[in-house]
């Protein structure tokens, strides 16, 4: 199987790859998929006045879901809160031509996305 | 050096170019149907036929009637199980085989099980993926008719004890079936002293032409009778009709005597590469497992899981190197190799494994190439690896509930 340009270019550049500290504030951590199932996907989004202003991911995973993961945290940079929630998978599948296969990558990080969001709330609520 | 390096030697070889050479002029200027009996064009053809079985069975110790030509490995082995079921079926109509045994043997007893033809018992392996010959002699009741394990495995090469398994056979008058697809022409095999009545092997793992393979048929002691699974002419003494393909034959005859010839040395030097490459990857890589037997394995195999990074990504980060993977990162079900899975190998393991399978034709240069290839790539990825972070951090990973999908 062939990968399309914009995967390989994501999977030998990866955008934000690291880590943020999971107790700064402002930081919300999701952490989705198993290792069992091939694919780990931790995304962090470093939070301020509801705009996320930097964003950082690490996954174990096939190209593709390496991908779906950078390409994520270059998305959710400069977008409130509200906006990241409107990504969806389907539109990281058409940026990255992922083959039907691959779409799971795709559901993957929009479930990062969310979880980092939702955790991002949750600290923000407990404070 | 040329790139890409090819180092996926199981899945197939490439041509030998003496092996072309012989084959060459049996397309235009000797075309003859082997079963002309009547003209020159026939025989001619048929006499590079049976000097090309004369080379297959003196490499595996048969008599050269004993070799029924086929499609291939797969043919072979649907052959042998099927033709076997259907010939002895007064007898009995249970089958031993392991479940490390390739798909063309697993999904062949599958199919005959689903048309209720068989009940099938499925060995396990031990930890380094061999089958205990113990296992089989408990295994054995009045109603099997036949074994079939494989001589070595294609992820793992693991040789397996097969001349223990069949004496047990022989004592127990159960057919043996060994599907001898990777072990064939790189290591010795001898039909007579492992006690084997068929066996199935093909010629493009040994740098000879895809398309041809072999059922090997015992014609004595016991005498061997299997059921044709393909009608036609009669050829190959009933048991498989179709017109040979000459020039594959001839390759296939060719690639096993230049087998015969240079085993010991290739296969010397297939283990000090595949030794090197071990050493290297393994010294300078942490949490790196061999999969396999450590010593009872095939020359040119080496299988190795890296902890906390996904195979598929390890190929793509080695894009020069043609390699293949246990990970199942393509397949609809998202599972990993069932070859690594019947070993214990966890599931995430078994997604981080790496299959190198060395030939005739690479160098020590490739060799060295690879091992710092292998050392770049996953220290990179294990920098992008969320699990490799949380182990470093001491957080047991069993010990976290994941969010499974």
């Amino acid at each position: 199987m062939a990968y399309s340009d914009k995967v390989v270019d994501h999977f030998n550049n990866p955008r934000n790859m690291g880590s943020f500290k999971k107790e700064e504030d402002g930081v919300g951590t999701g952490m989705v998929g198993a290792p069992e199932c091939g694919d780990v996907m931790k995304l962090q989004i470093k939070v301020q006045n509801d705009t996320i202003v930097d964003a950082k991911f690490k996954t174990f995973g096939c190209g593709s879901a390496i991908a779906s993961s950078s390409l994520a945290t270059e998305w959710l940079k400069g977008k409130t809160l509200e906006e990241a929630q409107k990504i969806k998978n389907t539109d990281i599948v058409q940026e990255l031509n992922l083959p039907p296969v691959k779409i799971h990558c795709s559901v993957l990080a929009e479930d990062a996305i969310k979880a980092a969001l939702a955790d991002y709330q949750k600290k923000a609520e407990n404070k | 050096m040329k790139f890409p390096i090819f180092l996926d030697n199981h899945s197939t070889t490439p041509m030998d170019p003496r092996v072309l050479e012989a084959m060459l002029p049996y397309f235009v200027e000797k075309f003859g149907n082997a079963a002309s009996r009547n003209h020159a064009f026939g025989w001619e053809a048929e006499e590079a036929v049976e000097t090309a079985r004369k080379q297959i069975a003196r490499l595996i110790k048969a008599d050269p009637k004993e070799i029924v030509f086929t499609s291939g490995a797969t043919e072979s082995d649907n052959l042998a199980l099927k033709g076997v079921l259907e010939m002895y079926k007064e007898k009995g109509n249970h089958i031993i085989t392991s479940a490390t045994e390739h798909r063309a043997v697993l999904d062949t007893t599958k199919s005959l099980e689903a048309k209720g033809l068989t009940t099938v018992t499925y060995l396990p392996v031990d930890k380094q993926g061999m089958v205990n010959p113990q296992d089989v002699r408990n295994a054995i009741t009045d109603k099997t008719i036949l074994i079939s394990v494989m001589l070595a495995n294609n992820e793992i090469g693991t040789v397996n004890p097969v001349q223990e398994i069949g004496k047990i056979a022989k004592e127990k008058g159960v057919l043996f079936h060994c599907d001898a697809t990777q072990g064939v022409g790189k290591i010795p095999v001898d039909v007579q002293a492992m006690g084997i009545d068929l066996m199935s092997f093909s010629a493009h793992k040994i740098y000879g032409p895809k398309g041809v393979g072999a059922l090997y048929v015992r014609k004595k002691n016991p005498r061997v009778r299997i059921a044709a699974q393909i009608d036609g002419g009669g050829h190959e003494r009933g048991m498989r009709s179709g017109t040979l393909p000459v020039p594959l034959i001839v390759g296939f005859g060719k690639a096993c005597e230049i087998c015969e010839q240079e085993m010991a040395a290739e296969s010397a030097h297939l283990s000090n590469m595949r030794d090197r490459l071990q050493a290297g990857i393994m010294a300078a890589l942490e949490e790196s497992y061999l999969n396999g037997h450590p010593t009872h394995r095939l020359p040119g195999n080496l299988n190795i899981s890296f902890a906390y990074v996904e195979g598929e990504s390890l190929l793509m980060g080695m894009k020069e190197i043609a390699l293949s993977s246990g990970s199942a990162c393509t397949s609809a079900t998202l599972e990993p190799s069932y070859v690594l899975r019947a070993l214990g190998v966890g599931t995430e393991l078994a997604h981080s494994s790496i299959r190198f399978g060395l030939g005739r034709f690479n160098t020590e240069e490739e060799i060295d190439y690879t091992i710092k290839k292998v050392i770049e790539i996953v220290t990179k990825l294990r920098e992008m690896s969320p699990l490799y972070e949380m182990a470093k951090e001491g957080v047991d990973l069993k010990s976290v509930q994941w969010a499974a999908h």
